[in-house]
C-alpha cells in the first residue's frame, strides 16, 4: 500500500446457523441433498403458510452476541425486507431492521506478529437464507449470458446470522485475521460450521481509502463474491490498489458494488448505488416481538466456553508460547482443550505444546486418529512430560515411549519401570560404557587425537547405544570428551 | 324430507346424526342435491366437493358409530376459497390461483372436520378477500339469496350466500375489515369475527396479516358458537394465535341481558342511514334494554379515522403478502423474456383491478420517504382506536351499533372504489382494535328502488377474548326477536 | 403529510405490476383520491403515541428446533409453472 494512504475496511458476514431445522419451519437444515426435498408450505412461501421462529436459532445469535460482549436489547422484532428474486419464495425476506437481537460488541483478533487487536461490531441480526439458483444455458454457469435458471429451495429458510463490523480494519491482513477470529469463535460456540466452501460463512467487504491522518471516510465500494479467506485478502488488496490508483490519477471513486474475479485477480463493477433497492422494511405482522430477559442473557454468559482470543492471550502471555504454535492449537478446539488438560496436569506449557503439536500430531496424522481420541490420555502425556522434566528419561526414550503409548495406551511410568528404561546418570556406570567403547575403537581414538575431532559424535552415539539409550546424553558427552582429551 | 333436513340448524343436524336419526351421508347427499338445484341461481361455490363430501360424511358416520360424540357431526359447511384444504383447488377468487391445488389443510378447517363437519364446497369471495360485495371475484358471480339482483356482501359473500340458501349449515369466512359481519348482515345471518389471534390463520391465504381473522357465518348464534368452539385455540403453526384457554361458548348462551351495560356509540348517528334504518336500530337498542341491559352512551372519538387507518395498514401488508404470487413456484405464469418481465406480466394478468389498487397503495405507503408519513402514522392511529375501545369498555360490557350503513345493494352500484370502502365504516374500528364482534339480524327494510325486503344487521362488539359474553348476549337477542325467521330466501327454492 | 403526486410508474415497478397507460391514469387518479381521504390522519395528534403493529400483546412465540415432515417433491413440482427435472425453472435473470 502506498504510504500516504490508509485503507478503511468493514466486513459483513452471513453465517448459517447450526440447527436441526430451518428458521421458520420444521424442514431439515442440512447442506446439499437432492434438490427440492427439504421443502414445506412455509419455506416454499405457499399461500396461507406462516412462519414460526426456531428458538435455537435465536439462542445461537444471543450466544454469539454475549461472546462478543454485545448489548442484548430487551426488545427485538422481525421485519420484512421486500424485494423480488426467484430464489426468495415469499419475495420478501424475514430479517431484522431497526431492532436487531444484538448491538455493538467486538471481535478480538491477532496478527501474525502476535499483536492483539479489536474490531467493534455494529450489530448481529437474524434472518432467513434464500434458495439456490443455477444459471444455465450459457455454458459457464454464470448469470450473465444464461438463458434460464433452475431453482432449488432446500436452502430457503435456513437460519442466517448477519454480523456487521464497524469500518475499523485497515489492511487486508487485518480483515482476514478478524475473519479468522470470528470463524474460530463461532465454531467454539457451536453456533455454526462456518465453512466458506459450503457457504455457511459468506462475507462481503466495504473498502475505502483516505489520506493518512484524515478522519473523514472516503467513498466506499462493496466487494462481493469472495469464496475463501485467501480471496478476501487478495480482493481487498486489489481494491485498495485500484482506489489509490484512481485517486492518484485525479479520478473519483464511485460508490458501487464490485465483484471479485478470482481468475483475473481484479474486482469489477456489478451495480451502482443509484439503483439501490427500496426494500420497504416493516414489522412482520406474522410474528410477535421478542423480549429477552436479562436472566436468559446471564445464563448464556455463564455457559460460555473459553473464547479463542482468551486462549491466545493465555498461551502467549502466560505460557510463553509462540504465535504460531498458539494459533495452531487454537485452530483445533479439541486439541486445545486436550493441551489445556495436559498443561493443567504437568504445569509445563512449553513441553506440552512441543509434544502435542510435534510427535503427537505426527502420530495423529499418520494414523488418522485425532490426538484427543487416541490412546494417549492427557494424564499419561503429563506423566511423560514429568519423566522428561525430572530427567528420568531422555528425549529419545520419550519419543519411543510415546509411540508405544499411542499403540497400547499404557502409563509411561509403568513401561519405564517394567523395561528398565529410566535414564541413568550413574557416573561410574556410564564411565564403564565409555571405556568399553573407546577400547573397542582404538583407530578412531587415534584419529581424534590426530585432530579429527568429528569422530567424537560417533563415539558418543556408540556409548548411548551401549547403554540402550538410557544414559544421560549430557554426561556421556562430558565423559567421552574428557577421556579423549590428551 | 330432504328440504326439511337441510333447513335444520347445524346443532340440530349434529344431534340427529349423533342420535342416529339421520346419517352424515344422508345430510351430505341432501345438501349436495340442493346445491345442484340452486347453484345456478346463487353461485355460492367455486368448487363443489361432491365426492369428497360424501366420503368425508361416511367417515363421520363411522366415527359416530365408534362412539365419538362429535359436536359438528355431519354438519355441512361452506369453506371460503381463501382457506386451504388438502388436495382441493383453492383460488382466493383470483385468476392467479385459478388452478392451484392446496397441498395442506388450514388449521381452522382441519379443526372443523375433526369436529365432524363435512365440507360441501369452496365458496366464492372477493379476490384475495378484498371487497365488500363479492363482485371482485375473478371466477364467479354470487347472488344474494334474498334478492338475486343484489350482492351477498363480501368478501365472504359465497360462504354467506351458501348458508342463507341452505347450501350449508355453517360457512367459514374471514374478516379483515368486516368481511364476515357485512355479508352476515346482508344475508340475514350471524356473522362472527372472534378476537384477533383466537382462531389460527395457518392455511388462510393472507390479505392483511395483523387484521385477518377466521370466523363462522351461521343461521343461528348457537351454530356460530359451535363452530367457534371447534376452531378457537392456540396453534403451534401460527405465531400470532393466542395461547390462552378458550371458554366454550355454545353451552353457556344467555336468556337475557340482565346485569350487562350496552354502550351505544355517540359518533355513530343512525339518522344518517335514513328513517327506516334509524328506526330499526333504535328498536334494536330498545330490545336490548327490554332484555335487561342498561343502555349507556360511549364515545369512540377516532372512529372517523378508522377507514383512513385501515386503508393504509391493510394495503401495506397486502402488498407484501401478495408478492409471492410471482409465477415461479405455483399458480399462473405469463410469458416474459426474462424473470423481471415474467413477474410483471404474470401479476398484471393474474390480479384484478382492486387487488392491483391495493398493492399499489400499500407499496407506496411503505416506500422510501413515505413510510413514516403513511404507515407509521396509521399504526399510531391504530393505537388511538384501541384506546378508544379500552376507554369505552370501562363503562360498558358490550357495544351495539350498525353492522353496515345500508342493506345489500344492487350489482355495480358501488363502482367507485371509495364508495365500496365506505361499506366497512362500522366494522373497521373493531378490526383495528382486534376485538370480537358479530352481526345479528335486527330487522328488514325495503331499500330505495327495491321491491323485496332485505335484512339488516346489528353489530355487537365485546372486549378482547370476551367471545362467550358476546355470543351469549347475541343469543338472548336473537331468541327474543327472531328477526331472521321472518322471511325465507327467495333463491333457496327457485328450482327446488 | 403528503402533497406529492404518486409516481405510479415507480410504485408499479417496485410491485412488479405491468400497467397499461390506461391503468396508470385510472389507478393514479383513484390512488390520489384515496390518499386525500387518508390525509385526514394528519389531524390526529400522534406525536407521543406508540405505533401498534399487533393488537394482541404476545411475546416470544417460538417453536422447538425439531423436525416436521416435508412435502413430497413431485406433488410440489407438479404445480410448478415450469420445471426441469427436480428443479423449478424460470426465464433468465438479468442482473441490474
Amino acid at each position: 500500500m502506498s504510504p500516504e494512504y490508509e485503507a478503511v475496511i468493514g466486513v459483513e458476514c452471513h453465517v448459517e446457523l447450526k440447527t436441526v431445522t430451518k428458521m421458520f419451519c420444521g424442514c431439515a437444515n442440512e447442506f446439499g441433498g437432492e434438490p427440492n426435498t427439504k421443502i414445506c408450505p412455509v419455506c416454499l412461501g405457499m399461500p396461507g403458510a406462516l412462519p414460526v421462529p426456531n428458538e435455537k436459532a435465536i439462542e445461537h445469535v444471543l450466544t454469539a452476541g454475549v461472546a462478543f460482549g454485545a448489548e442484548i436489547p430487551s426488545f427485538s422484532k422481525f421485519d420484512r425486507k421486500n424485494y423480488f428474486y426467484p430464489d426468495m419464495p415469499k419475495d420478501y425476506q424475514i430479517s431484522q431492521y431497526d431492532m436487531p437481537l444484538t448491538v455493538g460488541g467486538s471481535v478480538k483478533y491477532w496478527m501474525e506478529d502476535g499483536t492483539l487487536k479489536e474490531c467493534r461490531l455494529t450489530r448481529i441480526h437474524l434472518e432467513e437464507d434464500t434458495g439456490k439458483s443455477t444459471h444455465a444455458g450459457s455454458g459457464d454457469g454464470r448469470i450473465a449470458g444464461s438463458s434460464y435458471s433452475l431453482l432449488d429451495f432446500n436452502r430457503a429458510g435456513v437460519p442466517l446470522m448477519e454480523c456487521v463490523s464497524e469500518p475499523e480494519l485497515h489492511s487486508p491482513q487485518e480483515a482476514t485475521a478478524y475473519l479468522e477470529s470470528l470463524r474460530r469463535t463461532l465454531l467454539v460456540l457451536g453456533v455454526s460450521d462456518v465453512k466458506m466452501e459450503e457457504g455457511s460463512l459468506r462475507c462481503d467487504a466495504n473498502v475505502s481509502v483516505r489520506p493518512v491522518g484524515s478522519s473523514e471516510l472516503g467513498t466506499k465500494t462493496e466487494i462481493k463474491n469472495m469464496n475463501s479467506f485467501r480471496s478476501v485478502e487478495r480482493a481487498i488488496s486489489s481494491e485498495i490498489e485500484r482506489q489509490i490508483a484512481l485517486i492518484g490519477s485525479g479520478e473519483r471513486i464511485v460508490q458501487e458494488t464490485r465483484g471479485w474475479d478470482e481468475v483475473h485477480g481484479v474486482t469489477h463493477s456489478m451495480r451502482s448505488k443509484e439503483e439501490a433497492h427500496d426494500y420497504r422494511y416493516f414489522p412482520d405482522p406474522d410474528l410477535v416481538p421478542l423480549e429477552i430477559a436479562q436472566t436468559a442473557v446471564a445464563r448464556i454468559a455463564e455457559a460460555l466456553p473459553t473464547l479463542p482470543w482468551e486462549r491466545f492471550e493465555r498461551y502467549t502471555a502466560v505460557y510463553g508460547l509462540g504465535v504460531k504454535p498458539a494459533t495452531q492449537l487454537i485452530e483445533n478446539l479439541v486439541l486445545a482443550e486436550y493441551f489445556d488438560r495436559v498443561v493443567a496436569l504437568s504445569g509445563q506449557p512449553q513441553q506440552s505444546s512441543n509434544f502435542v503439536l510435534g510427535d503427537l500430531s505426527r502420530l495423529a496424522n499418520e494414523s488418522g486418529v485425532a490426538v484427543a481420541d487416541s490412546n494417549v490420555s492427557a494424564e499419561h502425556l503429563a506423566e511423560l512430560i514429568d519423566l522428561v522434566e525430572t530427567k528420568r528419561v531422555n528425549s529419545k526414550i520419550a519419543k519411543e515411549l510415546l509411540t508405544r503409548m499411542w499403540g497400547a495406551g499404557e502409563s509411561p511410568a509403568v513401561i519405564v519401570e517394567r523395561e528398565g528404561l529410566a535414564q541413568t546418570s550413574d557416573r561410574a556406570a556410564i564411565e564403564r560404557f565409555v571405556d568399553e567403547v573407546l577400547a573397542a575403537n582404538g583407530e578412531l581414538v587415534a584419529a581424534y587425537k590426530a585432530g579429527k575431532s568429528n569422530v567424537a559424535g560417533f563415539l558418543i552415539g556408540q556409548v548411548m547405544k551401549a547403554s540402550r539409550g538410557k544414559a544421560d546424553p549430557a554426561l556421556v558427552n562430558e565423559l567421552v570428551r574428557q577421556k579423549l582429551a590428551p | 324430507m330432504p328440504q326439511e333436513l337441510i333447513e335444520r340448524s347445524g346443532a340440530d343436524i349434529a344431534a340427529d346424526v349423533i342420535a342416529g336419526r339421520a346419517s352424515a351421508v344422508e345430510v351430505a347427499a341432501a345438501t349436495l342435491a340442493h346445491v345442484a338445484s340452486v347453484e345456478s341461481n346463487v353461485g355460492a361455490y367455486l368448487t363443489v366437493l361432491s365426492e369428497p363430501a360424501l366420503a368425508q360424511a361416511a367417515r363421520v358416520d363411522e366415527r359416530v358409530r365408534n362412539g365419538e360424540r362429535l359436536p359438528l357431526a355431519g354438519v355441512p359447511i361452506a369453506v371460503k376459497d381463501n382457506m386451504c384444504l388438502d388436495g382441493t383447488r383453492t383460488t382466493c377468487g383470483s385468476k392467479i390461483l385459478e388452478n392451484w391445488v392446496a397441498p395442506y389443510t388450514a388449521t381452522a378447517v382441519a379443526r372443523m372436520l375433526e369436529a365432524g363437519a363435512v365440507a360441501i364446497g369452496k365458496a366464492n369471495c372477493d379476490e384475495f378477500a378484498m371487497g365488500s360485495s363479492c363482485e371482485n371475484s375473478a371466477l364467479g358471480v354470487t347472488r344474494n339469496p334474498y334478492d338475486s339482483t343484489r350482492v351477498p356482501g363480501g368478501s365472504s359473500g359465497g360462504s354467506a350466500a351458501a348458508v342463507a340458501a341452505y347450501e350449508a349449515a355453517i360457512g367459514l369466512g374471514s374478516d379483515t375489515g368486516g368481511s364476515i359481519r357485512e355479508p352476515g348482515a346482508f344475508c340475514n345471518l350471524i356473522g362472527f369475527k372472534p378476537t384477533y389471534g383466537r382462531v389460527s390463520r395457518y392455511g388462510l391465504i393472507a390479505f392483511a396479516s395483523s387484521l385477518d381473522q377466521i370466523g363462522p357465518l351461521a343461521r343461528t348464534v348457537k351454530d356460530a358458537a359451535l363452530a367457534y368452539d371447534a376452531m378457537a385455540g392456540y396453534d403451534v403453526m401460527d405465531a400470532t394465535s393466542i395461547d390462552r384457554p378458550v371458554e366454550l361458548a355454545a353451552e353457556s348462551l344467555r336468556k337475557d341481558l340482565r346485569g350487562l351495560r350496552v354502550g351505544i356509540v355517540r359518533e355513530f348517528d343512525t339518522k344518517v342511514l335514513g328513517d327506516d334504518m334509524h328506526r330499526l336500530y333504535n328498536d334494536a337498542y330498545r330490545d336490548l334494554e327490554r332484555l335487561g341491559a342498561d343502555i349507556v352512551e360511549v364515545s369512540l372519538p377516532t372512529a372517523d379515522y378508522g377507514l383512513a387507518t385501515y386503508y393504509l395498514i391493510a394495503p401495506a401488508e397486502c402488498s407484501s403478502n401478495l408478492a409471492r404470487f410471482d409465477g415461479v413456484r405455483y399458480g399462473l405464469r405469463a410469458q416474459g423474456d426474462d424473470v423481471r418481465q415474467m413477474y410483471d406480466n404474470t401479476r398484471a394478468a393474474g390480479f384484478g383491478p382492486e387487488v392491483k389498487r391495493r398493492i399499489l397503495v400499500g407499496t407506496y405507503a411503505l416506500s422510501s420517504g413515505y413510510y413514516d408519513a403513511y404507515y407509521v402514522r396509521a399504526q399510531k392511529a391504530r393505537t388511538l382506536t384501541a384506546r378508544d375501545f379500552e376507554r369505552a369498555f370501562a363503562t360498558c360490557d358490550l357495544i351495539a351499533c350498525p353492522a353496515a350503513s345500508c342493506p345489500a345493494f344492487q350489482f355495480a352500484a358501488k363502482s367507485d372504489p371509495y364508495s365500496m370502502y365506505l361499506m366497512d365504516y362500522y366494522t373497521i374500528p373493531m378490526s383495528l382494535a382486534g376485538l370480537p364482534a358479530l352481526s345479528v339480524p335486527c330487522g328488514w327494510t325495503v331499500p330505495d328502488g327495491g321491491s323485496l325486503p332485505m335484512p339488516i344487521g346489528l353489530q355487537l362488539c365485546a372486549p378482547l377474548f370476551a367471545e362467550k359474553l358476546l355470543l351469549g348476549a347475541a343469543h338472548a337477542y336473537e331468541q327474543a326477536t327472531k328477526h331472521a325467521a321472518a322471511r325465507q330466501p327467495a333463491l333457496s327454492r327457485v328450482s327446488a | 403529510m403528503l402533497t406529492d403526486p404518486i409516481d405510479i410508474r415507480y410504485v408499479a415497478k417496485l410491485a412488479r405490476l405491468a400497467l397499461t397507460e390506461e391503468e396508470i391514469e385510472r389507478f393514479g387518479k383513484q390512488l390520489g383520491e384515496l390518499l386525500e381521504h387518508v390525509n385526514a390522519l394528519k389531524d390526529l395528534d400522534i406525536a407521543s403515541v406508540p405505533a401498534t403493529a399487533q393488537v394482541v400483546e404476545s411475546r416470544n412465540v417460538t417453536r422447538e428446533d425439531s423436525l416436521r415432515p416435508c412435502l413430497d417433491r413431485e406433488t410440489v413440482l407438479a404445480q410448478a409453472p415450469q420445471r426441469q427435472g427436480p428443479f423449478f425453472r424460470v426465464p433468465r435473470i438479468l442482473t441490474e
